[in-house]
């Protein structure tokens, strides 16, 4: 399909064309690369970064086993200023403080698989009601485009939401990572929606026929055909979602409360490491902290969204079959 | 095709069993309730967060939108300055985001090859990926410091050009509006990127090489065919990305500076709604809580507004475009 334009190189027509011409269409070519350009300089100087001054916490053992420090900001106030401007984490790591982030791993694995129990078999059976009862009719269609409407609410209002109608009727025992994890739901469930119905639908309407042909009722169609056909888009899409949910913050802040040591249950206050970024961003002393959890967060979200793709690619559904 | 002969069989006219039957009509119930749930959290979370921030809109009636006088301690809550910076690092990001949005994904649909394209859909998408948080964190520990510097020398480069000197004054500390336009310009720009690659994939092909073929160069085919074809998704995917500038939380709240002021100098410290809510609601109570929560309100309502319009013009226009093709 592209191949028309791709024989076409301004190259080829150059001589016969004027220079004006020429030059303009040089400037928008360059004019678009250098979009790109700007847009993927910072993405790589965040990257490095990140490897750079969160590499050498994260691969330690107390990392990813102790609770959180809670003396850094005395310890960087009353050691000199300069070194901790200038010294690397890893020279810090000899003073008593011990770095962990135990707490906020826990916490936000706990939280966005919370969210994903929710979210993902809600959205599937919305999506089934949208594509295999619904059609064009005109309720699914309105709520069709609600759930695109709902998927730009921003993340801060879900949060609101929960703090309002969960955190607020049952006080500060109502935060906890089971809160956090129905202000995720809310977030990814639209989301979830969408995706998995871009994916029903790809699913050729012969195999329905089929089935039906058979004598099976309509829900074991779904059940037994149409979801286990669309079943690999259906999880990369699901994981994309829990991906987003993961590395959100405001909807944490007013649900999830703080804590710095663990906490298994799903009940009573509980920490992410989104948070901990966003804490230990502007506390003296918590840079390297912020810097090693945001690292050990990119690396769950981009695993999640790299494998996504991986399964995508992979055991995608033949359109065509 | 031989398909076009089969009707899609309702499955309990062949199956005739009550008890098939009745099972077919719970799976059918169960589904249905899940895509109302949709509907029902949208309506929960206007009717829950209104009644929640209803004491400071009874208490401020509207000068709670229209009076620049946000003070917790005194009890005033006049919201004026905070929607005003909410405002402008919107605008800033626009003006960030629109332009390298629109050549990526000029870029992607009609310059890349496979191979390449494929390469910028994973860099967009890992950039999509990363966490508003960690955009924050980066922009508040290590682009502000520079920012401080390039602010102040284009303020004192302009400092004696009529209007540039009010809009580019100095800055205190890096954190500012611009430096969170900028921000949430990066952030916003995968985002418009993938719903205008969208948009100009539905260009039909034989209008393009029809340019190419009357010896059009790249560009003349690009301004002649691609950007008419499809305005209205254009405008769409802006006012989508409009939607998601205002309601990012996170990195606004660590750049923008947290003083709630009108001023025209771009380089000074500010205020945004969201970022507002996320510093304060938790330690607030009574009138200053259901005004943080109003906020919330009044942003829920703005963005659910651009989103529906944006939301009907990119379906509107891909329509139209799906049906001329």
């Amino acid at each position: 399909m592209a191949a028309p334009t791709s024989t076409l190189p301004p190259g080829a027509i150059g001589h016969s064309l004027s220079r004006g011409r020429r030059i303009r269409n040089r400037l928008a070519e360059s004019g678009m690369v250098l979009a790109l350009l700007l847009a993927a300089v910072p993405l790589g100087a965040i990257v490095v970064v990140l490897f750079v001054k969160g590499f050498s916490l994260v691969t330690a053992v107390d990392w990813w086993t102790k609770p959180i420090p809670t003396n850094v900001a005395s310890n960087a106030l009353s050691s000199q200023a300069a070194q901790d401007a200038f010294g690397n984490t890893g020279a810090a790591s000899t003073q008593s403080v011990v770095y962990g982030m135990q707490p906020a791993i826990v916490g936000t694995i706990m939280i966005t698989g919370l969210a994903a129990l929710m979210a993902i078999p809600l959205g599937v059976a919305a999506a089934v009601y949208l594509n295999e009862y619904g059609g064009s009719g005109r309720v699914a269609s309105v709520i069709r485009f609600f759930t695109d409407v709902m998927t730009g609410v921003p993340s801060v209002v879900m949060g609101i939401f929960i703090y309002t109608i969960w955190v607020l009727n049952f006080g500060s025992s109502g935060r906890s990572a089971f809160a956090g994890g129905l202000a995720l739901a809310c977030l990814m469930l639209p989301v979830v929606v969408r995706s998995t119905e871009e994916m029903l639908r790809l699913v050729p309407d012969t195999l329905r026929q089929a089935s039906a042909a058979l004598g099976t009722p309509k829900w074991r169609t779904t059940m037994s055909v149409v979801i286990p056909a669309a079943l690999p888009g259906i999880t990369s899409g699901a994981m994309l979602a829990v991906a987003r949910a993961a590395g959100e913050t405001a909807p944490i802040l007013f649900t999830v409360g703080i804590v710095t040591s663990t906490n298994w249950s799903i009940f009573g206050q509980n920490t992410t490491l989104s948070q901990q970024i966003y804490q230990n961003a502007t506390q003296p002393g918590g840079e390297s902290i912020a810097w090693a959890a945001a690292l050990t967060l990119i690396v769950i979200v981009v695993v999640l969204t790299v494998s996504a793709r991986f399964v995508t690619s992979k055991f995608s559904v033949r359109v065509d079959g | 095709m031989v398909d076009v002969t089969l009707r899609p069989l309702d499955p309990a006219e062949l199956v005739g069993e009550p008890r098939a039957a009745r099972a077919d009509t719970m799976f059918r119930f169960a589904p249905m309730s899940a895509g109302f749930l949709v509907l029902v959290i949208l309506v929960g979370i206007a009717v829950a967060t209104t009644i929640k921030a209803w004491p400071a809109f009874r208490s401020e009636g509207l000068g709670y939108l229209f009076t620049d006088n946000w003070h917790p301690v005194s009890g005033d809550f006049g919201a004026l300055a905070i929607i005003y910076g909410t405002i402008v690092v919107s605008v800033i990001a626009l003006v960030v985001a629109v332009p390298i949005s629109l050549g990526i994904a000029l870029f992607i649909t009609e310059l890349a090859t496979r191979r390449i394209r494929g390469a910028i859909t994973t860099v967009m998408d890992v950039l999509a990926a990363v966490p508003s948080v960690v955009f924050g964190l980066w922009a508040f520990l290590t682009l502000r410091p520079h920012l401080k510097g390039i602010f102040n020398s284009i303020a004192d480069g302009v400092s004696s050009v009529p209007v540039l000197n009010r809009v580019f004054g100095p800055s205190l500390s890096g954190q500012s509006f611009m430096t969170a336009g900028l921000i949430v310009g990066l952030m916003i720009t995968p985002i418009i990127t993938s719903i205008l690659r969208e948009v100009f994939q539905t260009v039909p092909t034989n209008d393009k090489n029809g340019a190419l073929a009357l010896g059009a160069t790249r560009w003349e085919m690009i301004r002649g065919v691609v950007i008419p074809h499809s305005t209205g998704g254009i405008v769409g995917a802006v006012m989508l990305g409009l939607g998601r500038a205002m309601g990012e939380t996170i990195a606004v709240a660590l750049v923008i500076g947290a003083s709630p002021q009108i001023v025209s100098n771009l380089f000074a410290q500010g205020e945004a709604m969201p970022s507002v809510i996320a510093r304060n609601l938790n330690e607030s109570d009574g009138t200053y809580r259901a005004a943080l929560i109003g906020l919330g309100v009044v942003l829920f309502f703005v963005t659910i507004l651009i989103n529906m319009s944006a939301r009907g013009l990119v379906r509107v226009a891909n329509r139209r475009s799906r049906g001329a093709a």
